[in-house]
């Protein structure tokens, strides 16, 4: 049985934004919405619209301006670390699906916290352990002790692997766990029911109302994000992700938000996207959700190219992957499991920082202390 | 407190511009513009203090020799997690004056009075010298300073706002009560911001997003040490009245019947 739907589901502001997704706007609106200092709904709109097109290096100035004063000239690094690709769900574009027949392979806590101190030789202190979403092999209890043994190898550590209840999130923030990242995909329930075909990520509300869960349970930042070409109309979609991140803020009020945009990259499931994105229409999208949430981290993956990722780098994103495998152990063993999907940028971590510092962009590697209570060190 | 000399933990200092050290393009130019601001006090947030790597470029290794380094609890969301942040960096040998912040709503970082106080009173209890990054609040002041506290460092705007001294009139009534030195720290954005908030009397002002993100750092540490150098003198030399812009002589004296 599907879950009701929650306090977000329920405020009305999909329904808003899907309406303001719609609608036309004039280049006058567009203009204004670059000018305003404070941006509501139609104002995002405006500047996803085609009206906007030739506004794009305006939009970009103002967001520059907008992440310089509230971020500095810094970019925090991160790595993913993927625990396991064993999953219990079919989503379409996803080479971890269930009912693709690829290598698969669940990490003992050892091998992860195997694969930490690889990261931190590399310089990153700051780890996502990822997972598909396997409940047995993949548990609470796992990730607790995988969290436990991470966090004392780097003082920050999130996940992103499937949803729990707020129970498990307390526990997860008890063990060290900072943060959570959960990317609804789409926010069109039609779309979203396509592409999530069974499992336990199938049910929208469930997967939404989480958000709101691991919220509530003591984990200070939420990650959540749009997969960029799984629904036709990807401006609903950012819409929706610029209103849902402003909603909780208001409502998680100690909670730290940060977006991501995604766009579909070629995986072993190989689903076509149903929208296509440009870099210029693209970096507008970031843009428009830098101008419409300006206390917002951005995140940017490995997925796109390193010249655009420089230059990303600049305008509004703030925090940055790099050197990633997708593949569970690929750091330490690669070759031995399925990735999830492919990076278009292959540089090394240090390469990435050094390009960044050649930008006049620090990177920064270590941007929290430890949280975990038995930590020795900061 | 005209004259005398600013300072905490029995050290006085010449300079009285504080700066800190996040938001710079390079580690490198944030030493440079430290050099040129004249400060002799500096702040680092622990969170970004990585001691495995220290020696290697870490953020440490940048601050200029001889300067009172100042860390701070920056990212601490309660009294729990600065005082153990506090305890762990002095474990790792680092100062036991601490600039205090609780900050636990992560879009203004507006400090958290209740838990800012009772970590004060915790720290200094530990033996600390305790800084604390403080709203704006007299009776909050007063209550810091009774603490224990070796300062009290009251915010003008938003922290990285940029927005100047939006808590000028409560300032005023926290640097005509204070005990202890007041440091007027966050959203100082332009030089003039730091003139006018050592001359309405703060013993010192805190600058870091301001110099940081200005397009030539450097050169913009400098004009903050003179604006503050400045804004202190003109506090000093005492300040003429200011007239009404549209004051004038009344044209029927109201009084003129008492003779």
């Amino acid at each position: 049985m599907a879950s009701a739907p929650g306090a977000f589901a329920s405020s009305g502001l999909l329904g808003r934004a899907r309406a303001a997704a719609a609608d036309h706007y004039a280049p006058t609106d567009v203009e204004r919405a670059i000018g305003a200092e404070r941006l509501d709904l139609r104002d995002v709109a405006a500047l996803l619209s085609e009206s906007a097109a030739d506004a794009t290096e305006a939009l970009a100035q103002r967001a520059r301006a907008v992440t310089l004063q509230r971020f500095g000239r810094a970019i925090r690094l991160f790595a993913p670390l993927y625990v396991s690709n064993a999953c219990l769900s079919t989503c379409t574009y996803c080479g971890f699906s269930k009912d693709l027949e690829v290598a698969r392979r669940t990490l003992t806590p050892a091998e992860v916290a195997g694969e930490a101190r690889v990261l931190a030789a590399r310089g990153f202190r700051s780890l996502l352990l990822v997972s598909g979403e396997h409940r047995r092999e993949v548990s609470p209890e796992y990730l607790v002790e995988c969290a436990a043994r991470v966090a004392t190898v780097v003082p920050q550590v999130a996940i992103e692997t499937q949803t729990w209840d707020r129970a498990t999130y307390a526990r997860l923030a008890a063990a060290g766990v900072e943060g959570a990242v959960h990317y609804q995909e789409t926010y069109d329930r039609e779309r979203y029911a396509e592409v999530h075909r069974l499992g336990w990520k199938r049910d929208y509300d469930r997967r939404l109302t989480a958000v709101e869960e691991a919220g509530a349970s003591g984990l200070r930042r939420i990650g959540i994000g749009v997969l960029l070409g799984l629904h036709e109309d990807w401006r609903a979609d950012v819409l929706a992700l610029a209103a849902h991140a402003r909603w909780l803020q208001r409502t998680a009020w100690g909670v730290e938000v940060t977006v991501a945009l995604p766009r579909m990259k070629p995986s072993a499931a190989d689903d076509r996207p149903r929208a296509v994105l440009d870099d210029a229409t693209y970096v507008r999208a970031l843009c428009a959700l830098r101008v419409a949430l300006p206390d917002a981290g951005i995140v940017l993956s490995t997925r796109e190219s390193p010249g655009l990722r420089d230059g990303l780098a600049r305008i509004c994103v703030t925090s940055m992957s790099a050197g990633s495998s997708t593949e569970p152990g690929g750091y330490s063993t690669p070759g031995a499991a399925q990735e999830q999907f492919s990076i278009s940028d292959e540089r090394t971590p240090a390469e990435v920082a050094a390009a960044l510092d050649a930008m006049g962009y620090e990177p920064v590697w270590k941007d929290a202390f430890a949280l975990s209570p038995s930590a020795e060190i900061f | 407190m005209t004259g005398e000399p600013f300072g905490f933990a029995g050290r006085t200092f010449g300079s009285r511009l504080l700066v800190g050290t996040g938001k710079f393009s390079a580690h490198t130019v944030m030493r440079d513009a430290v050099v040129a601001s004249g400060a002799e006090v500096v702040t680092v947030a622990l969170r970004r203090v990585d001691l495995d790597r220290a020696g290697e470029g870490d953020v440490l290794d940048h601050v200029p020799p001889g300067l009172v380094l100042l860390p701070n609890t920056s990212g601490a969301v309660d009294a729990d997690e600065a005082v153990r942040l506090a305890r762990l960096a002095r474990a790792g040998g680092l100062p036991t004056a601490v600039k205090l912040e609780v900050t636990p709503d992560p879009r203004t970082l507006a400090p958290d009075p209740v838990e800012t106080l009772r970590a004060a009173e915790r720290l200094v209890a530990d033996g600390f010298t305790v800084l604390p990054y403080c709203s704006a609040d007299p009776v909050l002041c007063r209550r810091l300073e009774e603490a224990g506290c070796a300062t009290v460092m009251p915010l003008g705007s938003w922290i990285g706002s940029n927005r100047g001294l939006r808590t000028r009139d409560a300032l005023e009534a926290i640097i005509e009560a204070a005990g202890v030195p007041v440091v007027v720290d966050a959203g100082i954005g332009v030089p003039s911001d730091a003139s006018e908030a050592m001359e309405i009397g703060a013993d010192a002002v805190l600058v870091n997003t301001a110099i940081a993100v200005a397009r030539d750092p450097v050169r913009m540490a400098r004009a903050f040490a003179l604006a503050v150098e400045a804004g202190r003198l003109g506090y000093e030399a005492g300040q003429g009245a200011v007239r009404g812009a549209t004051s004038s002589e009344a044209s029927s004296p109201l009084t003129g019947f008492l003779g």
